[in-house]
């Protein structure tokens, strides 16, 4: 299993052509206490940089964008019911969705945990 | 927020090193280089000013003293009725009034508080407009009134319900005053103006201090287990859920006093009929909404649903309708309702308390009900 990260700060967890996608525990200290999450339908057919979920604080809206390109297959209903989740297990239990990866060549455009590491500090 | 000008370097209160220090996170805004939060964050800052005593910096905002060329308090308090619609002249001395700057149509130039010092009036006005306010009162009033922009005193607001007991502590006489009272005080041994007064819909005062000690002061304040330094994005949230408006966002000069749903703040005596009826800017418009109504009003907006409604979202009679009623000027996250809350204008004929209007969020109309405001009950001490 690997985990990859973007630029925007989401980390995709990679199971075969499976990838799970969240925010960084890094976004969410920047954004503060989360009170509204919008999650993508599932079915939804995502492409690479689209708008795909909205995470609220109680100062401003933000979008998370689809890292790579692929179809929903599940979302995380606990992180839209609790949305604090967010704040207290970024990179765990507040997983956002789920997405069948279109096209693995994609995956090369992401960073590991180093270079994420690199990107924040 | 107003967008700052590159040029221009950010200006800084007495208490800029101490909120460094507290962990303060430092936005732009209005000029200022000021804490948006603290280490607490909004929410927990936001619920610990309603459960116990939150500390703000308002430095930033214009503290103005205006004195009759003649010394009598009557005459700088009528000199100010001629740019405001509230009424100044029976203002007893020790007592402070909302007011706002009115401009020829009607609108709105600043909105602010005058306090009746026994023999000047003391102004507090929003920074974002306290040059313009300074020389809106020079050009105005000048043949009868001396201004003097006090620019080497701090502004510390200190709000919640126990923010009452931990002033007692450092100034004799708190628990006598009332919300609205306001003076010199000595307040530890500093020479400051206090006032029972805030905007965030809780019991509290708004402190003047000189800024030589007002680092000192605000440190008291803070020793207090009770007290937090609370940042601008509470001060929002918490203003917002007492229904207060926000200059620049929620009132502005394209909105009269009226439809701003402020006429509460204008007295009899400025009104049709009164015995100092009119004479300040706008009075055409505004008397002539206060008589026949305005065709549009600010109201208090509360989303059906969880998502919240932010300032600019348009408003729409029906989930598809194409015609735009109006907008959100302020909207944002409750913390204490644990809801979505916003305030915005709408035509008077959907105004009323109970309609349901829809608001267009990322493509989707969401629904929302008009709301009485304060959304969350006050607690001034009258």
């Amino acid at each position: 299993m690997t985990t990859l990260f973007t630029s925007d700060h989401e980390w995709l967890r990679i199971e075969g052509d499976v990838a799970t996608v969240g925010i960084t525990d890094y976004a969410q200290s920047q954004l503060g206490d989360v009170v509204f999450v919008e999650l993508p339908k599932v079915g939804r057919s995502l492409k690479k940089a689209e708008a795909a979920a909205v995470v609220e604080s109680v100062k401003a809206a933000s979008d998370v964008y689809a890292p790579i390109t692929g179809q929903v297959l599940e979302v995380n209903e606990a992180v839209t019911a609790e949305p604090a989740l967010v704040n207290s297990d970024a990179a765990g239990k507040a997983w956002f969705f789920k997405m069948k990866i279109a096209d693995k060549s994609e995956l090369g455009g992401l960073m590991d945990e180093a270079a994420y590491k690199a990107h924040t500090a | 927020m107003l967008a700052q000008d590159a040029k221009t370097p950010l200006k800084r209160t007495p208490l800029f090193e101490l909120h460094l220090a507290r962990g303060g996170k430092m936005v732009p805004f209005a000029g200022y280089e000021m804490p948006v939060q603290f280490s607490a964050g909004v929410l927990r800052e936001h619920l610990h000013t309603r459960a116990a005593a939150g500390l703000f910096d308002v430095s930033h905002m214009g503290q103005i003293v205006l004195r009759a060329r003649s010394g009598r308090l009557e005459d700088a308090a009528l000199a100010l009725e001629r740019l405001v619609p509230q009424d100044i002249f029976s203002l007893p001395p020790g007592r402070q009034r909302y007011a706002q700057l009115t401009h020829e149509s009607g609108g709105i130039l600043d909105d602010l508080m005058v306090a009746n010092f026994g023999d000047h009036l003391f102004l507090v006005v929003n920074a974002a407009c306290k040059d313009a306010d300074e020389a809106h009162l020079h050009a105005r009033l000048a043949d009868v009134c001396t201004i003097e922009p006090l620019s080497d005193r701090a502004l510390l607001a200190l709000q919640g319900p126990k923010a009452a007991a931990v002033l007692a502590q450092h100034c004799a006489g708190v628990s006598q005053m009332r919300f609205m009272d306001a003076g010199p005080r000595k307040v530890a041994s500093f020479d400051c103006f206090v006032s029972r007064s805030g905007y965030t819909g809780e019991d509290g005062f708004e402190i003047s201090v000189p800024a030589e000690h007002a680092e000192q002061l605000a440190k008291l304040f803070l020793a207090d287990t009770s007290v937090l330094p609370i940042g601008l994005g509470a001060r929002d949230s918490l203003r917002l859920e007492a229904g207060l408006c926000l200059y620049g966002h929620d009132i502005d000069t394209t909105t009269t006093p009226v439809e701003a749903a402020l006429e509460w703040s204008i007295q009899k005596s400025r009104r049709t009929g009164g015995p100092r009826a009119g004479g300040f800017l706008g009075a055409d418009k505004i008397l002539a909404q206060l008589d026949q109504g305005a065709p549009r009003r600010r109201v208090g907006l509360k989303p059906e649903g969880r998502a919240p409604v932010r300032e600019g979202a348009a408003l729409f009679v029906d989930a598809a309708s194409p015609m735009r009623i109006g907008a959100i000027t302020s909207g944002g996250f409750g913390p204490s309702l644990n809801a979505p809350v916003a305030m915005g204008y709408l035509p008077t004929a959907f105004a009323s308390t109970g309609a349901q209007v829809f608001a267009e969020v990322r493509g989707q109309r969401l629904a929302l009900r008009v709301a009485t405001t304060p959304f969350v009950p006050n607690t001034y001490k009258r």
